[in-house]
């Protein structure tokens, strides 16, 4: 482990430590929150009862679709855009602005539009995660160095060679970065989702428990939400170092 | 349309103008220009900055289609495409970070379907000769700017063209090192046969390296003078040592300063005896 890595482990387990210590001391009061040992108690039982398992399969169902989804019509969608300026210039300053919209206002109306299923809830992690991609992606062709593509050029490359030799492992860089951000969002997307209007799902789960006093399964499901979280940014960033090994400068 | 024997190459009438910016005048960056390229031979262009010379490389090349005139690529007409047998190396790093310094030399001869073996032959040998075996499975993040070229100069070399384009490829390079990639290009170009055709500024590296040496205009871009160095083929960077080199170099820079400085518009000071 680096030294680096190392502190920033210490910083967490020391931060949770604290919070330990406050509400067993009873600084933060239990009505407020839990010890984070208790959480993983709680996470434990909805674990070994199935309603974890239940819970999860319902969210990350949606939250892969919505993931799915914006990287490929994203990437496509960005691609696309990139071939016509003019239609980029009209578009540029919409992209731009586009994360100002509140797009949780629109949930109402995805339901009133698709009913009360799944699609409403991968529609909004779809709209909030979709402009991401189309954004980096608009950026890594952009970065693409002319001469790479004079050089593919040089190579009597046709267009299709070009884009899956040249322009596509060119871009690696910013579709991981547009990915990451597409599964954050899809996350928040979905989730918030499940807050308002869903009668399944880790954000349903969290919202009843807190509406019935039910801190245990909670923060429970808070706890596996960071968890989760988490295990799949360090399995995309690991996949992003293998893909991108020795090329930084 | 007459074309000698010996002729590899050859511009015919070649202009170029640059259709006009927003608020600008069209520009017309070279011509007319009538050259002839023999086959074999070492051929530098000079002049001045903003002369043309790169949009002459990519005419030649064909990556970039004269406004008028022809140019004929081993009695061919050229069309808007790199003909096969001409390979290009460019002034900016052209290597593929993606791939590593291997896969990247083996680049265009795997688009061409050829054999495994002979790739692997034929990569090994090319990073041998670029003095980059050792760093076959680096990547070119983790190389220096001039290592990155020799990457670039090998990946066209493999394909074994007739003709190899040059543009200003050391450029990026400091000096010394400059003068040994000359060297290596000498050796390449010696042990290859192809013809040679390379862009630079500078005048010493035109000079010590060329079997003749075209000298640009200001734009548009025409020759000025076309001079024949007459080194033997042998020669190394330690012609700089010799009496003719100097001669040849104030030649060439007796041309290009008065074309220098119409570039950069002092046109009235021209043969004033440097009265700057």
């Amino acid at each position: 482990m680096k030294p680096a890595t190392r502190v920033r482990v210490l910083i967490v387990l020391a931060f949770f430590l604290l919070l330990e210590a406050l509400c067993r001391t009873d600084v933060i009061n239990n009505m407020t929150m839990i010890p984070p040992s208790q959480m993983l108690v709680a996470l434990w039982k909805m674990a070994w009862s199935g309603r974890l398992w239940k819970e999860f399969v319902s969210s990350i169902r949606n939250v892969a679709m919505s993931f799915f989804l914006a990287v490929l019509f994203g990437t496509l969608s960005g691609a696309l855009l990139h071939q016509m300026p003019r239609v980029r210039r009209v578009f540029d300053p919409l992209l731009a602005s586009y994360y100002s919209v509140p797009f949780f206002a629109l949930y109402p109306l995805f339901v009133v539009i698709f009913g009360l299923n799944d699609w409403p809830l991968i529609l909004l992690g779809l709209v909030f995660s979709i402009v991401a991609v189309i954004v980096s992606t608009l950026n890594g062709i952009d970065r693409i160095p002319r001469v790479l593509l004079r050089t593919s050029r040089s190579f009597r490359m046709k267009r299709s060679s070009t884009l899956t030799l040249i322009i596509l492992p060119a871009i690696v860089p910013q579709l991981f970065t547009g990915m990451k951000l597409a599964l954050a969002y899809s996350f928040i997307g979905v989730l918030a989702g499940e807050f308002i209007l869903a009668s399944t799902g880790i954000g349903h789960g969290i919202s009843f428990a807190y509406d019935s006093f039910d801190n245990e399964t909670m923060y429970g499901l808070i706890a596996f939400t960071l968890i989760l979280v988490t295990l799949m940014n360090m399995g995309l960033l690991s996949l992003e170092r293998y893909f991108l090994k020795g090329r930084s400068r | 349309m007459s074309i000698a024997q010996d002729t590899h190459a050859c511009l015919r009438a070649v202009t170029k103008v640059f259709p006009a910016q927003p608020g600008m005048e069209p520009v017309e960056a070279v011509g007319p220009i009538e050259l002839d390229i023999r086959r074999g031979e070492f051929f530098a262009i000079v002049g001045p900055s903003g002369c043309g010379k790169s949009t002459l490389l990519d005419i030649l090349a064909g990556l970039t289609a004269p406004t008028a005139g022809e140019v004929f690529f081993e009695g061919k007409l050229i069309q808007n495409e790199v003909p096969d047998g001409v390979g290009v190396v460019f002034q900016e790093d052209a290597s593929f970070p993606w791939l590593t310094v291997w896969n990247n030399v083996a680049f265009g001869l795997r688009r061409k379907g050829i054999e495994r073996a002979e790739v692997e032959h034929s990569v090994n040998h090319a990073l041998q000769f670029m003095g980059l075996t050792a760093f076959a499975g680096a990547h070119p993040a983790q190389l220096s700017g001039g290592m990155r070229q020799r990457v670039c100069i090998a990946r066209t070399l493999v394909l074994k063209p007739r003709m190899i384009l040059l543009d200003e490829p050391f450029g990026a390079l400091d000096q010394q090192t400059r003068l040994l990639m000359g060297d290596e290009l000498l050796r390449l170009w010696r042990s290859t046969g192809a013809t040679v055709v390379l862009i630079t500024h500078a005048i010493d590296e035109a000079c010590m390296l060329a079997d003749r040496v075209g000298i640009m205009t200001a734009r548009p871009g025409r020759f000025a003078d076309v001079l024949a160095t007459e080194w033997t083929p042998d020669r190394d960077s330690r012609v700089v040592s010799h009496e003719r080199f100097g001669k040849l170099t104030g030649h060439v820079w007796s041309i290009l300063r008065e074309e220098s400085l119409r570039a950069i518009g002092h046109t009235q000071l021209v043969g004033q005896g440097g009265s700057l």
